[in-house]
Protein backbone atom coordinates (compact mmCIF):
# COMPACT_ATOMS: atom_id res chain seq x y z
CA UNK A 1 0.00 0.00 0.00
CA UNK A 2 1.43 3.28 -1.06
CA UNK A 3 2.22 5.69 1.68
CA UNK A 4 1.54 8.74 -0.48
CA UNK A 5 -1.69 8.75 -2.31
CA UNK A 6 -1.21 10.51 -5.67
CA UNK A 7 -4.27 11.64 -7.54
CA UNK A 8 -3.07 11.14 -11.09
CA UNK A 9 -6.15 12.66 -12.63
CA UNK A 10 -5.71 15.97 -10.90
CA UNK A 11 -3.98 18.88 -12.59
CA UNK A 12 -0.29 18.60 -11.99
CA UNK A 13 -0.61 15.18 -10.54
CA UNK A 14 0.14 13.30 -13.70
CA UNK A 15 3.86 12.51 -14.03
CA UNK A 16 3.42 12.60 -17.82
CA UNK A 17 3.45 15.60 -20.15
CA UNK A 18 1.53 15.35 -23.37
CA UNK A 19 2.74 17.28 -26.38
CA UNK A 20 3.38 16.93 -30.09
CA UNK A 21 6.59 15.78 -31.73
CA UNK A 22 6.82 19.13 -33.52
CA UNK A 23 6.88 20.98 -30.26
CA UNK A 24 9.49 18.72 -28.68
CA UNK A 25 11.83 18.90 -31.66
CA UNK A 26 11.38 22.64 -32.07
CA UNK A 27 11.86 23.11 -28.35
CA UNK A 28 15.19 21.36 -28.65
CA UNK A 29 16.24 23.17 -31.79
CA UNK A 30 15.26 26.62 -30.66
CA UNK A 31 16.93 26.28 -27.29
CA UNK A 32 20.27 25.08 -28.54
CA UNK A 33 21.03 27.52 -31.33
CA UNK A 34 24.75 27.24 -31.75
CA UNK A 35 26.03 30.24 -33.62
CA UNK A 36 28.91 30.41 -36.03
CA UNK A 37 31.35 33.11 -34.95
CA UNK A 38 31.15 35.52 -37.81
CA UNK A 39 32.42 38.89 -36.68
CA UNK A 40 33.38 40.83 -39.80
CA UNK A 41 33.59 44.35 -38.38
CA UNK A 42 32.50 46.44 -35.40
CA UNK A 43 29.17 44.54 -35.11
CA UNK A 44 31.37 41.61 -34.14
CA UNK A 45 32.33 43.47 -30.97
CA UNK A 46 28.66 43.73 -29.99
CA UNK A 47 28.21 40.07 -30.86
CA UNK A 48 31.13 39.17 -28.59
CA UNK A 49 29.63 41.30 -25.83
CA UNK A 50 26.36 39.42 -26.25
CA UNK A 51 28.19 36.16 -25.81
CA UNK A 52 30.15 37.30 -22.76
CA UNK A 53 29.02 37.13 -19.17
CA UNK A 54 27.23 40.49 -18.89
CA UNK A 55 24.60 39.71 -21.54
CA UNK A 56 25.16 35.96 -21.39
CA UNK A 57 23.98 34.20 -24.52
CA UNK A 58 24.50 30.83 -22.87
CA UNK A 59 21.20 31.09 -21.04
CA UNK A 60 19.45 31.02 -24.43
CA UNK A 61 21.46 27.96 -25.38
CA UNK A 62 23.33 30.05 -27.91
CA UNK A 63 26.95 29.00 -27.80
CA UNK A 64 29.44 30.29 -30.34
CA UNK A 65 31.23 27.63 -32.32
CA UNK A 66 34.26 28.14 -34.51
CA UNK A 67 33.16 25.50 -37.01
CA UNK A 68 30.31 25.64 -39.53
CA UNK A 69 29.78 21.89 -39.09
CA UNK A 70 28.67 22.36 -35.51
CA UNK A 71 26.54 25.47 -35.85
CA UNK A 72 22.92 26.11 -36.76
CA UNK A 73 22.77 29.87 -37.04
CA UNK A 74 25.14 32.21 -38.82
CA UNK A 75 25.18 35.73 -37.40
CA UNK A 76 26.65 37.89 -40.15
CA UNK A 77 28.03 40.68 -37.97
CA UNK A 78 29.62 43.40 -40.03
CA UNK A 79 30.59 44.61 -43.48
CA UNK A 80 30.70 41.92 -46.12
CA UNK A 81 33.30 42.80 -48.73
CA UNK A 82 33.24 41.47 -52.26
CA UNK A 83 36.49 39.66 -51.64
CA UNK A 84 34.92 37.80 -48.73
CA UNK A 85 31.60 36.97 -50.45
CA UNK A 86 32.73 33.58 -51.76
CA UNK A 87 33.95 32.52 -48.32
CA UNK A 88 30.66 33.37 -46.59
CA UNK A 89 28.88 31.30 -49.24
CA UNK A 90 31.25 28.39 -48.71
CA UNK A 91 30.82 28.50 -44.94
CA UNK A 92 27.06 28.69 -45.33
CA UNK A 93 27.12 25.63 -47.58
CA UNK A 94 29.21 23.77 -45.01
CA UNK A 95 26.63 24.28 -42.26
CA UNK A 96 24.29 21.34 -41.76
CA UNK A 97 20.53 21.62 -42.26
CA UNK A 98 18.46 23.01 -40.64
CA UNK A 99 20.26 26.34 -40.66
CA UNK A 100 19.36 29.95 -40.20
CA UNK A 101 21.01 33.31 -40.89
CA UNK A 102 20.75 36.53 -38.93
CA UNK A 103 21.96 39.58 -40.82
CA UNK A 104 23.25 41.87 -38.09
CA UNK A 105 23.60 45.61 -38.64
CA UNK A 106 23.20 48.01 -41.53
CA UNK A 107 26.25 46.82 -43.43
CA UNK A 108 25.13 43.21 -43.58
CA UNK A 109 21.56 44.27 -44.41
CA UNK A 110 22.16 46.71 -47.25
CA UNK A 111 25.83 47.59 -47.39
CA UNK A 112 25.05 50.44 -45.00
CA UNK A 113 27.21 53.50 -45.30
CA UNK A 114 29.71 51.66 -47.50
CA UNK A 115 28.17 52.61 -50.81
CA UNK A 116 31.42 51.71 -52.54
CA UNK A 117 32.86 49.37 -55.14
CA UNK A 118 34.25 46.86 -52.64
CA UNK A 119 31.22 46.15 -50.43
CA UNK A 120 28.45 43.64 -51.07
CA UNK A 121 25.21 45.62 -50.92
CA UNK A 122 23.44 43.31 -48.49
CA UNK A 123 24.53 39.78 -47.63
CA UNK A 124 21.19 38.49 -48.96
CA UNK A 125 22.72 38.79 -52.42
CA UNK A 126 24.83 35.79 -51.52
CA UNK A 127 23.03 33.77 -48.82
CA UNK A 128 19.33 33.53 -47.83
CA UNK A 129 18.64 35.58 -44.71
CA UNK A 130 16.00 34.75 -42.09
CA UNK A 131 16.18 37.82 -39.93
CA UNK A 132 17.38 41.35 -40.56
CA UNK A 133 18.60 43.22 -37.54
CA UNK A 134 18.79 47.02 -37.93
CA UNK A 135 21.28 49.23 -36.15
CA UNK A 136 24.78 50.57 -36.50
CA UNK A 137 25.91 48.74 -34.50
CA UNK A 138 22.95 47.00 -32.81
CA UNK A 139 23.31 46.79 -29.05
CA UNK A 140 23.64 43.36 -27.43
CA UNK A 141 20.02 43.59 -26.26
CA UNK A 142 18.98 43.93 -29.89
CA UNK A 143 20.90 40.85 -30.87
CA UNK A 144 19.37 38.97 -27.97
CA UNK A 145 15.94 40.06 -29.16
CA UNK A 146 16.82 38.89 -32.66
CA UNK A 147 17.76 35.46 -31.34
CA UNK A 148 14.49 35.34 -29.41
CA UNK A 149 12.58 36.24 -32.57
CA UNK A 150 14.44 33.50 -34.42
CA UNK A 151 13.50 31.06 -31.67
CA UNK A 152 9.87 32.10 -32.14
CA UNK A 153 10.18 31.49 -35.85
CA UNK A 154 11.71 28.05 -35.32
CA UNK A 155 8.95 27.09 -32.89
CA UNK A 156 6.36 27.88 -35.57
CA UNK A 157 7.99 25.56 -38.08
CA UNK A 158 7.02 21.95 -38.77
CA UNK A 159 9.74 19.69 -37.47
CA UNK A 160 8.94 16.39 -39.11
CA UNK A 161 8.09 17.35 -42.65
CA UNK A 162 10.92 17.11 -45.13
CA UNK A 163 13.19 20.10 -44.66
CA UNK A 164 13.29 21.99 -47.89
CA UNK A 165 16.88 23.04 -48.34
CA UNK A 166 17.24 26.78 -48.40
CA UNK A 167 18.43 28.18 -51.65
CA UNK A 168 18.80 31.74 -52.67
CA UNK A 169 17.89 30.80 -56.24
CA UNK B 1 43.47 78.82 -67.98
CA UNK B 2 40.19 78.04 -66.31
CA UNK B 3 37.50 76.14 -68.11
CA UNK B 4 34.91 78.52 -69.52
CA UNK B 5 31.44 78.13 -68.04
CA UNK B 6 28.52 80.40 -68.94
CA UNK B 7 27.68 82.80 -66.12
CA UNK B 8 24.42 84.22 -67.52
CA UNK B 9 22.24 81.99 -65.36
CA UNK B 10 24.03 82.57 -62.08
CA UNK B 11 20.93 83.75 -60.20
CA UNK B 12 18.97 80.57 -60.91
CA UNK B 13 21.62 78.37 -59.37
CA UNK B 14 21.83 77.78 -55.64
CA UNK B 15 25.43 78.94 -55.64
CA UNK B 16 27.97 80.24 -58.09
CA UNK B 17 31.70 79.83 -58.35
CA UNK B 18 34.07 82.77 -58.29
CA UNK B 19 35.90 82.68 -61.60
CA UNK B 20 38.92 84.37 -60.03
CA UNK B 21 39.13 81.93 -57.15
CA UNK B 22 42.54 80.33 -56.72
CA UNK B 23 42.96 77.22 -54.62
CA UNK B 24 45.01 78.03 -51.50
CA UNK B 25 48.53 76.59 -51.55
CA UNK B 26 50.62 75.51 -48.61
CA UNK B 27 53.47 78.08 -48.46
CA UNK B 28 56.87 76.90 -49.63
CA UNK B 29 60.30 78.15 -48.70
CA UNK B 30 63.75 77.70 -50.19
CA UNK B 31 65.92 74.80 -49.09
CA UNK B 32 68.64 77.24 -48.05
CA UNK B 33 66.52 78.30 -45.06
CA UNK B 34 67.40 75.07 -43.26
CA UNK B 35 71.08 74.17 -43.08
CA UNK B 36 70.48 70.44 -42.40
CA UNK B 37 68.26 70.13 -45.46
CA UNK B 38 70.67 72.24 -47.51
CA UNK B 39 73.51 69.83 -46.73
CA UNK B 40 71.28 66.83 -47.56
CA UNK B 41 70.24 68.36 -50.86
CA UNK B 42 73.86 69.10 -51.77
CA UNK B 43 74.76 65.47 -51.09
CA UNK B 44 71.92 64.25 -53.34
CA UNK B 45 72.76 66.77 -56.07
CA UNK B 46 76.38 65.61 -56.10
CA UNK B 47 75.33 62.19 -57.40
CA UNK B 48 71.87 62.53 -58.90
CA UNK B 49 69.85 64.93 -60.95
CA UNK B 50 67.31 66.95 -58.91
CA UNK B 51 64.50 68.63 -60.83
CA UNK B 52 63.07 70.70 -57.98
CA UNK B 53 63.46 71.01 -54.22
CA UNK B 54 61.71 73.11 -51.59
CA UNK B 55 60.63 73.05 -47.95
CA UNK B 56 56.94 72.72 -47.12
CA UNK B 57 55.60 72.39 -43.55
CA UNK B 58 59.15 71.85 -42.25
CA UNK B 59 59.69 68.92 -44.61
CA UNK B 60 61.96 68.93 -47.62
CA UNK B 61 60.47 67.78 -50.92
CA UNK B 62 62.91 66.60 -53.58
CA UNK B 63 61.90 65.75 -57.15
CA UNK B 64 64.18 63.18 -58.77
CA UNK B 65 64.25 61.17 -61.97
CA UNK B 66 62.32 57.87 -61.68
CA UNK B 67 65.28 55.67 -62.65
CA UNK B 68 67.34 57.12 -59.75
CA UNK B 69 64.91 56.19 -56.98
CA UNK B 70 66.82 53.15 -55.68
CA UNK B 71 70.11 55.05 -55.65
CA UNK B 72 68.69 58.14 -53.96
CA UNK B 73 67.01 56.12 -51.22
CA UNK B 74 70.17 54.08 -50.68
CA UNK B 75 72.14 57.30 -50.32
CA UNK B 76 69.58 58.72 -47.91
CA UNK B 77 69.58 55.58 -45.78
CA UNK B 78 73.31 54.79 -45.67
CA UNK B 79 74.95 58.20 -45.71
CA UNK B 80 72.40 60.81 -44.69
CA UNK B 81 70.71 58.99 -41.79
CA UNK B 82 67.17 58.70 -43.16
CA UNK B 83 66.75 55.19 -41.82
CA UNK B 84 62.98 54.86 -41.95
CA UNK B 85 60.59 54.75 -44.87
CA UNK B 86 57.17 55.56 -43.45
CA UNK B 87 55.03 55.56 -46.58
CA UNK B 88 55.10 54.89 -50.29
CA UNK B 89 52.20 55.66 -52.56
CA UNK B 90 51.21 57.56 -55.66
CA UNK B 91 49.00 60.45 -56.78
CA UNK B 92 46.93 60.23 -59.93
CA UNK B 93 47.66 63.17 -62.25
CA UNK B 94 46.67 61.25 -65.40
CA UNK B 95 43.99 63.75 -66.41
CA UNK B 96 46.33 66.73 -65.98
CA UNK B 97 49.72 65.46 -67.07
CA UNK B 98 49.24 61.84 -68.09
CA UNK B 99 51.54 60.86 -65.23
CA UNK B 100 51.59 59.40 -61.74
CA UNK B 101 53.46 61.15 -58.95
CA UNK B 102 55.15 58.52 -56.76
CA UNK B 103 56.37 59.64 -53.35
CA UNK B 104 58.59 58.16 -50.64
CA UNK B 105 58.19 59.61 -47.15
CA UNK B 106 61.45 59.34 -45.19
CA UNK B 107 62.26 59.90 -41.52
CA UNK B 108 65.60 60.50 -39.85
CA UNK B 109 65.57 59.75 -36.12
CA UNK B 110 69.05 61.22 -35.55
CA UNK B 111 68.42 64.49 -37.39
CA UNK B 112 64.74 64.66 -36.36
CA UNK B 113 63.82 65.54 -39.93
CA UNK B 114 61.30 64.30 -42.46
CA UNK B 115 62.02 64.28 -46.16
CA UNK B 116 59.83 63.43 -49.14
CA UNK B 117 61.27 62.08 -52.37
CA UNK B 118 58.99 62.50 -55.36
CA UNK B 119 59.08 61.52 -59.00
CA UNK B 120 56.80 61.48 -62.03
CA UNK B 121 56.25 58.33 -64.08
CA UNK B 122 54.14 57.61 -67.14
CA UNK B 123 50.97 55.55 -67.02
CA UNK B 124 52.57 52.35 -68.31
CA UNK B 125 56.04 52.83 -66.83
CA UNK B 126 57.37 50.50 -64.14
CA UNK B 127 59.02 51.62 -60.90
CA UNK B 128 62.14 50.12 -59.34
CA UNK B 129 61.20 48.44 -56.08
CA UNK B 130 63.03 49.65 -52.96
CA UNK B 131 62.03 46.57 -50.97
CA UNK B 132 65.70 45.52 -50.73
CA UNK B 133 66.44 48.77 -48.87
CA UNK B 134 63.35 49.06 -46.68
CA UNK B 135 61.15 46.10 -45.72
CA UNK B 136 58.26 48.51 -45.18
CA UNK B 137 58.19 49.16 -48.91
CA UNK B 138 57.02 45.59 -49.55
CA UNK B 139 53.37 46.06 -48.67
CA UNK B 140 53.27 49.76 -49.57
CA UNK B 141 54.43 49.03 -53.10
CA UNK B 142 51.99 46.16 -53.41
CA UNK B 143 49.22 48.51 -52.35
CA UNK B 144 50.43 51.04 -54.91
CA UNK B 145 50.22 48.33 -57.57
CA UNK B 146 46.80 47.23 -56.31
CA UNK B 147 45.26 50.68 -56.25
CA UNK B 148 46.92 52.40 -59.24
CA UNK B 149 48.23 49.59 -61.42
CA UNK B 150 51.82 50.86 -61.23
CA UNK B 151 54.10 47.95 -62.11
CA UNK B 152 57.19 47.17 -60.07
CA UNK B 153 60.64 45.98 -61.08
CA UNK B 154 62.45 43.50 -58.81
CA UNK B 155 59.64 43.17 -56.29
CA UNK B 156 59.69 39.75 -54.55
CA UNK B 157 55.91 39.27 -54.57
CA UNK B 158 54.22 41.68 -56.99
CA UNK B 159 50.62 40.76 -56.26
CA UNK B 160 47.46 42.62 -55.25
CA UNK B 161 47.30 43.17 -51.50
CA UNK B 162 43.73 44.31 -50.72
CA UNK B 163 41.53 43.51 -53.68
CA UNK B 164 40.95 39.92 -54.86
CA UNK B 165 43.52 38.51 -57.27
CA UNK B 166 41.01 38.25 -60.10
CA UNK B 167 39.82 41.85 -59.71
CA UNK B 168 39.74 44.06 -62.77
CA UNK B 169 40.48 47.76 -62.57
CA UNK B 170 42.54 50.07 -60.38
CA UNK B 171 40.27 51.52 -57.68
CA UNK B 172 42.23 54.59 -56.59
CA UNK B 173 42.57 56.07 -60.06
CA UNK B 174 40.45 59.16 -60.54
CA UNK B 175 38.67 57.56 -63.48
CA UNK B 176 37.45 54.60 -61.40
CA UNK B 177 33.79 55.09 -60.35
CA UNK B 178 33.25 55.18 -56.58
CA UNK B 179 30.40 52.68 -56.73
CA UNK B 180 32.32 50.39 -59.03
CA UNK B 181 32.17 49.57 -62.71
CA UNK B 182 30.23 46.75 -64.37
CA UNK B 183 32.76 44.14 -63.23
CA UNK B 184 32.67 45.32 -59.60
CA UNK B 185 28.87 45.51 -59.48
CA UNK B 186 28.44 41.86 -60.44
CA UNK B 187 31.65 40.47 -58.95
CA UNK B 188 30.17 38.32 -56.17
CA UNK B 189 27.23 37.12 -58.28
CA UNK B 190 29.45 36.16 -61.21
CA UNK B 191 31.94 34.40 -59.00
CA UNK B 192 29.52 32.40 -56.83
CA UNK B 193 26.51 31.73 -59.02
CA UNK B 194 27.74 32.50 -62.52
CA UNK B 195 26.77 35.16 -65.01
CA UNK B 196 23.42 33.52 -65.77
CA UNK B 197 22.24 34.32 -62.22
CA UNK B 198 22.38 38.07 -62.82
CA UNK B 199 18.75 38.23 -63.94
CA UNK B 200 17.53 36.28 -60.91
CA UNK B 201 19.42 38.20 -58.24
CA UNK B 202 19.08 41.58 -59.87
CA UNK B 203 21.18 44.72 -59.73
CA UNK B 204 22.45 46.26 -56.51
CA UNK B 205 20.23 48.79 -54.79
CA UNK B 206 22.61 51.71 -54.48
CA UNK B 207 20.20 54.37 -53.25
CA UNK B 208 19.88 54.13 -49.47
CA UNK B 209 17.07 56.72 -49.37
CA UNK B 210 14.82 55.06 -51.89
CA UNK B 211 11.19 54.82 -50.82
CA UNK B 212 8.89 52.47 -52.70
CA UNK B 213 5.80 51.16 -50.94
CA UNK B 214 5.38 48.28 -53.38
CA UNK B 215 8.88 46.94 -52.81
CA UNK B 216 8.49 44.29 -50.11
CA UNK B 217 11.79 42.55 -50.80
CA UNK B 218 14.19 45.28 -49.83
CA UNK B 219 14.34 48.06 -47.29
CA UNK B 220 12.66 50.61 -49.50
CA UNK B 221 9.21 50.25 -47.96
CA UNK B 222 7.49 52.49 -45.43
CA UNK B 223 4.34 51.29 -43.74
CA UNK B 224 3.00 48.18 -42.07
CA UNK B 225 5.15 45.12 -41.85
CA UNK B 226 4.15 42.68 -44.56
CA UNK B 227 5.45 39.24 -45.53
CA UNK B 228 8.59 39.12 -47.62
CA UNK B 229 7.79 39.44 -51.29
CA UNK B 230 4.08 40.11 -50.77
CA UNK B 231 2.26 41.61 -53.77
CA UNK B 232 0.77 44.94 -52.73
CA UNK B 233 -0.39 46.20 -56.10
CA UNK B 234 -3.97 45.13 -55.28
CA UNK B 235 -3.96 46.97 -51.96
CA UNK B 236 -2.62 46.38 -48.48
CA UNK B 237 -3.68 43.51 -46.28
CA UNK B 238 -5.31 44.17 -42.93
CA UNK B 239 -3.01 44.18 -39.94
CA UNK B 240 -3.65 44.02 -36.24
CA UNK B 241 -1.94 47.36 -35.70
CA UNK B 242 -4.05 50.30 -34.61
CA UNK B 243 -3.07 53.89 -35.01
CA UNK B 244 -4.14 56.74 -32.81
CA UNK B 245 -4.76 59.07 -35.71
CA UNK B 246 -7.15 56.58 -37.31
CA UNK B 247 -10.16 58.22 -35.71
CA UNK B 248 -8.89 61.74 -36.32
CA UNK B 249 -6.64 63.62 -33.95
CA UNK B 250 -6.02 67.37 -33.81
CA UNK B 251 -3.04 68.42 -35.97
CA UNK B 252 -2.10 64.85 -36.83
CA UNK B 253 -2.90 63.67 -40.29
CA UNK B 254 -2.79 60.05 -41.25
CA UNK B 255 -0.63 59.11 -44.21
CA UNK B 256 -2.80 58.23 -47.18
CA UNK B 257 -0.98 55.61 -49.13
CA UNK B 258 -2.87 56.38 -52.32
CA UNK B 259 -1.48 59.89 -52.22
CA UNK B 260 2.10 58.78 -51.66
CA UNK B 261 4.45 59.05 -54.63
CA UNK B 262 7.13 56.63 -55.75
CA UNK B 263 10.11 58.71 -56.82
CA UNK B 264 11.58 57.21 -59.97
CA UNK B 265 14.32 59.73 -60.65
CA UNK B 266 16.28 60.28 -57.49
CA UNK B 267 18.67 62.71 -59.14
CA UNK B 268 16.01 65.23 -60.14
Amino acid sequence: MAQHQVNFTQDGGLPVALTTVDKVVNWGRSNSLWALTYGLACCGIEMMASGASRYDFDRFGTIFRASPRQSEVMIVAGTLTKKHAEFIRRLYDQMTEPKWVISMGSCANTGGMFNTYATVQGCDRVIPVDLYLPGCAPRPETLQYAVMMLQKKIRREKAIKAQKPKRLM
Amino acid sequence: MRRYAPKDNVQAKPYYTDRFWVAPQVPRSAVGDDEVFAADLAAIKAKFEVAEAYIQVEQMVVYIKPEDNYGVLELLRDELGYTQLSEVSAIDWLADKGQFEVFYQMLSMTKRKRLRVKMFIGETEAVNSVEKLFRSADWSEREMYDMFGIKLNNHPYPKRILMPDDWEGWPLRKTYPLQGDEFAAWYEVDKIFGKEARDIIGPELRDPAEVNRYDTKRFARLGHEVPYGADLSEGETKTDLDYQEEGGVFLIEKLHEEKSVVIDDRDR
